[in-house]
């Protein structure tokens, strides 16, 4: 592994039969960054998470996880590198029939040696870094939408894994509650120094958390832009991101001539 | 002075004057090296119960939140109860963590794990008051069953055709073979039960007329009941139970579709339709295993089997079998679907709904059977 870059993609390839998804990408991720995913409905976002998740393999390319190249590694060495992931999918899948402190102690319990009571203490502490302290004892479908962020966020976080993966992590909750998802992640990267890598569209939350983006294309199947999210904003040559991005100046000025 | 490596991290315990210990940590404090590192220095204290234990961190290159875990879990270990505890040299970032996770932000006890607890009262009251409530919606639920159902028969284009014969398929034609094969079986053990007495008396020919009355009017309902109940009961309870977690009866409900009619209806009608038949192809599968053991073990002849088979059986018998599968049909297709309507919560109550379903169809079926047995013997 070349030190300080825990994700490197190259020149990924993906093809469900004859249809073209991912276009020969190429990026890589740097430790300790936040870096978000970017595009449009069925630029093939998930697609590309599902992959650098090893769910799926890939037609060709590499996807450097740590220093495993999960397109084409063995059982073993996958497993080893699942070791360094964490993931916060879209719906949270917390498991319905275990409480929230039952679903962040799940990999605690299989994955640590520590004794029970070791095991609970750790549980309350993941949950009080996501705030979510008093709820230890409800069920998933108890407590609201932005909670089982949290509490898919706490147990992502569980093992303090060096690379997390958030799915859509502020879709579906209104404005607040997902500035507040934002500062989660913003808070947990700086205390922890985890790498992140963020797949989504909303806008807002990628100038707030964003260092780095890349945008993918509906068309092309190939990334169309990288750099801040500034730089993409203001100085983009291609269009189609400028188009994009225009959107959210558009909320923005709403937002300030609402206020003014 | 004891030593243990436990590469990267290592620990140095020293005993000192009257039982004041001091630990010195080396090395990375995380994820990997705190749960063996806990266990070790947990043992060594254990056996030596010290009067106050210094924590020394100057060592410690990295510690994150296991880090913690492990000085939290030694503060509160049992052999450290009333010892002093101290931790010095700690790096700012080290003091930073601490501080945010540190021994005192670990409150003792744990809450115990689990849900509120009540006393026998109240969970009686609970229970009852449940109890009730489901009462309530089952009466509900067959007031609307036969609202729907009346509606239906004045205007016979609400009835939703196609998804109706979709159910007809996958109750009645896909559950033929199981059928089937149960029994044939069946009749087999009947009639080769039945000869070992019957042989006795010369009275082989009476095993045609015993397997004939016995499927017919009892068991040939009765296991294609149950089947159907095992099959379909639990399938009706597991689709709609999954579309009421998903919010999908709601939506229904919300574009003014009568769930209902939607979704209870179609398969009440199907199962009426096709559980009768099912029943006709049970007795007749059992017959015919019957009569197999017959030709081949009991010396009969097909013609003489077929012919006593007919001379028993009486077309009321064949009638009271029919209405019985009927009444077993509208149970099996109502309750599964009001075990589907009632489920609550998420995933398990999927698989809640079809256990129960089913559980509750076989009960019913057998209660209705003895119920029909007791009417008979007024007729």
């Amino acid at each position: 592994m070349i030190e300080n870059t825990p994700v490197d993609v190259g020149h990924l390839t993906v093809r469900y039969g004859d249809e073209l998804i991912l276009d020969d990408l190429s990026f890589s991720v740097k430790k300790g960054e936040i870096f978000v995913i970017l595009g449009g409905s069925g630029s093939g976002k998930s697609t590309l998470l599902r992959h650098m998740l090893g769910l799926e393999r890939p037609e060709s390319g590499r996807i450097i996880i740590g220093d495993t190249d999960i397109a084409e590694c063995s059982e073993k060495e996958y497993a080893a590198a699942l070791k360094k992931i964490g993931v916060l999918f879209q719906s949270s899948a917390l498991l319905g029939s275990m409480t929230i402190a039952e679903n962040v102690a799940l990999p605690i319990i299989e994955h640590t040696a520590l004794p029970a009571r070791a095991v609970a203490e750790m549980v309350r502490m993941k949950l009080a870094l996501v705030g979510l302290g008093d709820y230890e004892h409800y069920l998933p479908s108890e407590i609201s939408g932005g909670m089982k962020k949290r509490a898919g966020l706490a147990r992502a976080l569980a093992l303090n894994p060096e690379i997390l993966f958030l799915d859509e992590p502020s879709a579906g909750l209104d404005p607040i509650t997902a500035e507040e998802i934002d500062d989660l992640i913003i808070d947990i990267n700086r205390r922890t120094d985890t790498t992140m890598i963020i797949v989504t569209h909303e806008l807002a939350s990628i100038f707030a958390v964003a260092r780095r983006v890349i945008m993918l294309d509906k068309t092309s199947k190939k990334i169309i832009a990288e750099g801040t999210p500034r730089d993409l904003k203001d100085s983009s040559p291609n269009p189609l991101v400028r188009r994009f991005f225009r959107r959210y100046d558009r909320t923005e000025q709403k937002t300030e001539s609402n206020t003014t | 002075m004891r030593r243990k490596d436990s590469s990267p991290c290592t620990y140095q315990l020293y005993p000192g004057m009257d039982g004041r210990w001091t630990l010195r940590l080396f090395g990375r404090l995380d994820i990997d090296t705190t749960p063996e590192t806990l266990h070790s220095v947990t043992a060594d204290i254990l056996k030596s119960k010290p009067v106050s234990l210094q924590v020394d961190l100057s060592g410690v290159t990295y510690m994150d939140d296991y880090g913690t875990l492990l000085i939290n879990e030694l503060r509160h270990s049992p052999a450290l109860r009333d010892a002093r505890f101290e931790i010095e040299n700690a790096s700012a970032d080290a003091a930073e963590t601490l501080k945010r996770l540190g021994p005192e932000h670990a409150t003792r006890p744990l809450p115990a794990p689990g849900r509120k607890s009540m006393n026998i009262v109240a969970e009686l009251g609970d229970a009852t008051i449940g109890a009730m409530i489901g009462l309530k919606f089952f009466v509900a639920f067959i007031g609307s069953v036969f609202l729907s159902t009346l509606s239906v028969i004045k205007k016979p284009n609400t009835l939703r055709f196609d998804d109706t014969i979709g159910h007809m398929k996958t109750t009645g034609v896909d559950a033929v073979p199981v059928v089937a094969l149960i029994s044939f079986l069946l009749g087999m053990i009947m009639a080769f039960m039945s000869s070992l007495q019957l042989t006795q008396f010369g009275a082989n020919i009476y095993v045609a007329s015993l397997v004939a009355v016995a499927m017919v009017s009892e068991l040939g309902p009765i296991m294609t009941a149950i089947v159907v109940a095992g099959r379909s009961g639990s399938a009706y309870a597991a689709e709609i139970s999954t579309m009421k977690i998903s919010e999908e009866i709601d939506a229904l409900s919300v574009m003014r579709f009568d769930p209902v009619l939607f979704l209870v209806i179609p398969r009440i009608i199907a199962a009426m339709v096709v559980i009768p038949l099912l029943t006709i192809f049970s007795s007749f599968f059992a017959i015919a295993g019957g009569m197999f053991i017959g030709v081949t073990m009991l010396d009969l002849t097909t013609s003489s089997y077929f012919q006593q088979t007919i001379n028993t059986l009486k077309l009321f018998e064949v009638f009271w079998g029919l209405s019985k599968s009927l009444v077993f049909a509208v149970i099996i297709a109502s309750v599964g679907c009001l075990r589907g309507v009632q489920a609550k919560g998420g995933p398990a109550a999927v698989g809640n709904a079809a256990t129960s379903a089913v559980v509750t169809c076989i009960f019913l079926i057998i209660l209705f059977d003895s119920l029909f047995a007791v009417m008979r013997s007024y007729w």
